[in-house]
């Protein structure tokens, strides 16, 4: 135990006078959650239309005034030809092409029923489907507007819709990309300080032959790992800390379930983290691998977790893979506790599965690197 | 002794060709990093084909049914019987509703009103509650117009046929991509990220390593000029880059047919000039740092990070907030990911990306001289 | 204590001592005694298997075959025994250079077990012997080279060990240093410390009371520096060296 103490002084002292240290933990969280949260959005703000109007009626020019008012669309030029609105889009000019074919208004009030032509540019595939989503809602609008004020063919007048259909989107009322976000940046955040800082502390003893110097004093590998874990544990909260401030002060995001099951799950998670971190220093010999090692580690489990795409739309098997991943089970904890505000019930099953798989993933690389290094 | 005998230029080439052979080494004996250098981008093209997708195949709806009878059971079956939903709950009441979405195992909840049926039978607009949960705004999104849809194909069913509202239909296609298969839009963007990760990230690694460990000085005093020992460390990984390029694109080709519609040739030029422009920044980060993992970090937030958030290969420039956009100018993977987009998807060539490509152009000028400076300088 | 039983007994018994990497002997069969407050050198070339037998003497590396016995405790079966009455200061200069010098001390005293009164003594016992009073609370990375390493062999000895290992400890440092290193040396013999020091530096090996060779793995020659001379008919340790470890370069 008092050996243990002095290990710890040691370990806090080079971390706090290590200034590159000190910086990764502060201004990694506030620049990951500026940009990310900003960036790492699919929403579409404004599209840029061209459109070609073979109609030129009045009912042409009132979809395309609709376009216009709705805010999400920005008419980069006047209606053009067929031709040039390829040839803008090609250009990156235009994002979307809104083509009304002729005898557009014609066929509305004889049938009506008339044809447009939307044409996305899906080279950025996320960013179309969802401005499509737009068009189509503003079409949608535009034609029951257009059902009270058309010209009749019929005397009938179209009967009321029977049902009335009102949504309400829970948790996230304003549909601010941000708010979901943000919890998986910190998960992102806590592991990267974690991992890469567990893995490179030891690797940079082993390289600066200060871990064979370690190695030849009665200090016990439980000790050591123990000295090193414990400092950098305390730094992954300290990470999730700040992520939390900037995230409350800079987003006004906040946590809406118990901050205490925050900070207790992420000490289970951290676990995980640390553990993997110290797997990847029995493999490596040099800092340089370390590096490169934790990144593709962290990077794949990244990908599968669900913080850019749901867990839900992948296949069968990658689904049965995700399982085994411990950031997985931690973002759904975390959007859980800080969106939606669930308690411990709630959240019991993917937390009992983050308990497991942080001790299995623990005390495997405890007994690797006991092994490794005897 | 011989360099003494042979002209000075052919001699200092020698030298340069000896350089870069020990560079050569230094890159294939650490099997490690290399394996993960090659495995990485493969890997990261297997998830991006396979498993990330962002369509919803099984939603997940719970039914709120005070008042249960003929017509309200109707409305259920539908819901039932529509292709991706899965009704998990039905329920008398609303109470459960919370637990139900709280634990996350429902996404949509249909609340009828109590005596449904009745109110539809005579004719009134009845009213009907669509719960989601938005956490995930474009998923909630998205799962309400399906829900919609839904509802609509009943409410179509139940109403006696009338004259019909005003329909107009959307016709839509998405052009260069037709089923935003995810492949073909983040193949463009990961040669970005592995080029950055090789040339930009291992130069300033390696680079800080020799300082931190003194070698650099002993290049130093040999008769090589500084541009040569920057020739010399970045040939290699110039070579390793475009390895690893025709890698992903293989890879992309063969697994997931991505399309290379326009000039390989092109591509590949532009792929070199993308690695030209991220070694001189990893140069220029190793220059200005001290040690080796200030220089990773260096690397890291000044150049993985741009390119992996700000360049347009996974979140589109469009969507991010004004003040935001006017920085990824000076992300030079945002002008290479246009580049290769356009080269691959829509099989455009210099005529139309000749803007980008001068931009990148300028920023390899520019960056290739404050580097062989900024080493001058330091080396004084 | 049991210190006069411990004297009784040598302080370094080697038996047969062998390693194997693979086909790869490292170490083949060797056998000495270190008698307890002797300076020993180790000498061997490069490859010779110097630091492998070293490894295995402190505990960081399991012998394939035979026993050592370092301050009375077996290094196969009582590794955690050998490693609390031993010091070690390996060839890489191992203190803590973003650790302060005080820092340094107070880290290694608190592993060995020194109580907190011990290690404030120790401190400032250390400071006025190295005169480095002024530079207590500097940290260790900018000392140089000289002092860094006359300050990690006093804590290599910090905790009074039976033997301390010296690998390489004079590597890059001016003669002057180096002599003084030795006094150091000498003193911690003198106070009952054995010395087991690898060099390569065949006047340092001149300064051991008696020196072994090791050639391929195994120990070519061993004794006083002056029997080795006078076995081997040269004037000095190094000829003795060269005969040996290249034979034919002697030839």
């Amino acid at each position: 135990m008092r050996t243990l103490r002095f290990l710890l002084r040691k370990e806090y002292l080079q971390i706090f006078r290590d200034r590159l240290m000190v910086a990764q933990l502060l201004i990694l969280p506030c620049i990951q959650l500026l940009i990310l949260a900003n960036a790492a959005t699919f929403e579409v703000k404004r599209a840029q239309l061209v459109v070609v109007d073979d109609d030129r009626s009045a009912a042409s020019r009132g979809l395309l005034e609709r376009f216009r008012a709705s805010g999400r669309f920005e008419l980069v030029r006047p209606p053009v030809s067929a031709g040039a609105a390829d040839e803008a889009m090609l250009r990156r000019v235009a994002g979307v092409i809104l083509h009304v074919p002729p005898d557009f208004e014609r066929e509305l009030v004889r049938a009506h029923s008339a044809p447009v032509q939307l044409v996305l540019d899906a080279e950025d595939g996320a960013a179309a489907g969802v401005t499509l989503g737009y068009a189509q809602r503003i079409v949608a609008d535009y034609a029951s507007e257009l059902g009270a004020t058309l010209p009749r063919s019929a005397a009938r007048r179209a009967p009321a819709a029977a049902l009335d259909v009102r949504t309400r989107g829970w948790y996230n009322p304003g549909l601010d990309y941000r708010l979901y976000m943000v919890p998986g940046i910190l998960v992102e955040l806590v592991t990267i300080v974690a991992t890469l800082a567990t893995a490179l502390s030891i690797v940079r003893e082993k390289e600066l032959g200060t871990l064979e110097q370690l190695n030849v004093t009665p200090v016990t590998r439980g000790q050591f790992i123990a000295a090193k874990l414990i400092p950098l544990w305390s730094l992954g909260l300290a990470a999730l800390a700040v992520g939390l401030i900037v995230a409350r002060l800079a987003f006004g995001v906040s946590i809406r379930g118990s901050v205490v099951l925050v900070f207790a799950t992420a000490s289970v998670y951290l676990l995980a983290a640390l553990g993997i971190g110290l797997l990847v220093s029995t493999i490596v010999e040099t800092q340089q691998q370390a590096m490169f090692v934790t990144f593709f580690i962290v990077l794949v489990y990244l990908l599968m977790s669900g913080l850019f795409t749901p867990v839900r739309s992948m296949p069968r098997w990658a689904q049965w893979m995700t399982q085994a991943n411990p950031m997985m089970h931690y973002m759904v904890i975390m959007r859980a506790v800080m969106i939606r505000g669930a308690g411990v019930r709630e959240i019991a099953q993917p937390l009992a599965a983050l308990a497991a798989l942080a001790l299995a993933v623990f005390s495997l690389s405890v007994l690797r690197y006991a092994k490794r290094s005897a | 002794m011989s360099a003494r005998a042979t002209p000075p230029r052919r001699g200092a080439q020698r030298t340069l060709g000896a350089f870069v052979r020990k560079e050569l080494h230094h890159i294939v004996r650490d099997r490690q990093t290399l394996a993960i250098l090659l495995v990485m981008p493969l890997v990261q093209v297997l998830l991006f084909g396979y498993a990330l997708r962002t369509d919803i195949h099984d939603l997940r709806v719970a039914i709120v049914d005070p008042s249960p009878d003929a017509r309200s059971v109707r409305l259920r079956d539908r819901l039932e019987g529509t292709p991706r939903f899965r009704v998990v709950r039905t329920a008398t009441t609303a109470l459960a509703l919370e637990d139900l979405f709280r634990r996350g195992e429902a996404d949509v909840a249909v609340v009828l009103p109590a005596r449904f049926g009745e109110s539809l039978g005579r004719g009134e607009p009845t009213e009907v509650l669509l719960v989601a949960d938005a956490s995930d705004p474009n998923t909630g999104t998205i799962m309400q117009a399906y829900v919609r849809a839904a509802l609509a194909g009943f409410e179509a069913d139940v109403t006696p046929q009338a004259g019909g509202p005003v329909r107009i239909r959307v016709e839509s296609r998405m052009r260069f991509n037709p089923t935003l298969e995810s492949a073909n839009l983040f193949v463009p963007g990961l040669i970005a990220l592995v080029l950055t990760l090789v040339s930009a990230l291992m130069t300033a690694i390696s680079l800080s390593r020799e300082k931190e460990r003194g070698t650099l000085e002993v290049l130093l005093v040999s008769p090589l000029r500084p541009w040569q020992i920057i020739a010399g460390k970045v040939l290699p990984y110039l070579g390793l880059g475009f390895a690893i390029t025709c890698l992903v694109l293989l890879a992309a080709r063969l697994a997931f047919r991505v399309p290379l519609r326009g000039s390989a040739l092109l591509l590949l030029a532009e792929s070199v000039l993308f690695t030209i422009v991220s070694l001189s920044l990893g140069v220029l980060v190793a220059a200005r740092t001290e040690s080796q993992r200030a220089a990773m970090l260096g690397a890291l937030v000044g150049t993985l990070m741009p390119t992996a958030l700000l360049s347009g290969m996974i979140f589109p420039i469009a969507s991010m907030p004004g003040w935001l956009q006017p920085v990824t100018f000076i992300v030079p993977a945002r002008w290479f990911v246009v580049i290769a987009r356009g080269i691959m998807l829509k099989g455009t060539g210099l005529a139309y990306l000749w803007r980008e490509t001068l931009v990148l152009t300028g920023m390899a000028a520019i960056l290739l001289v404050a580097a062989t400076r900024s080493f001058h300088a330091r080396l004084d | 204590m049991t210190a006069s039983a411990a004297r009784a007994e040598p302080a370094i018994e080697v038996r047969g001592l062998t390693r194997r990497f693979g086909a790869f002997t490292a170490v083949d069969d060797i056998s000495f005694d270190v008698a307890a407050g002797e300076v020993f050198g180790f000498l061997g070339a490069n490859g010779a298997g110097k630091t492998t037998a070293i490894r295995m003497l402190i505990g960081l590396l399991a012998p394939t075959a035979g026993t050592a016995r370092v301050a009375g405790f077996d290094v196969a079966t009582q590794a955690e025994q050998v490693k609390r009455h031993i010091g070690y200061m390996s060839q890489r200069f191992s203190l803590y250079e973003d650790l302060t010098v005080r820092e340094n001390i107070t880290l290694y005293g608190g592993i060995y077990g020194l109580s907190d009164d011990a290690i404030a003594a120790r401190t400032r016992d250390l400071a006025t012997r190295l005169e480095l009073e002024r530079e207590l609370d500097e940290r260790v990375g900018r000392l140089p080279l000289g002092w860094k390493q006359k300050l990690a062999f006093s804590v290599a000895v910090l905790h009074d060990p039976r033997v301390v290992f010296l690998d390489e400890p004079t590597g890059g440092v001016d003669p002057m240093t180096r002599r003084q290193f030795w006094e150091r040396i000498y003193v911690a013999a003198a106070e009952g410390t054995t010395v087991f020091v690898t060099t390569h530096h065949m006047d340092e090996a001149e300064y051991c009371d008696r020196v072994s060779i090791m050639v391929d793995g195994r120990i070519a020659a061993l004794g006083t520096p002056a029997e080795l001379r006078a076995r081997f008919g040269v004037g000095t340790m190094d000829d003795v060296f060269v005969r040996l470890a290249r034979p034919g370069a002697a030839a």
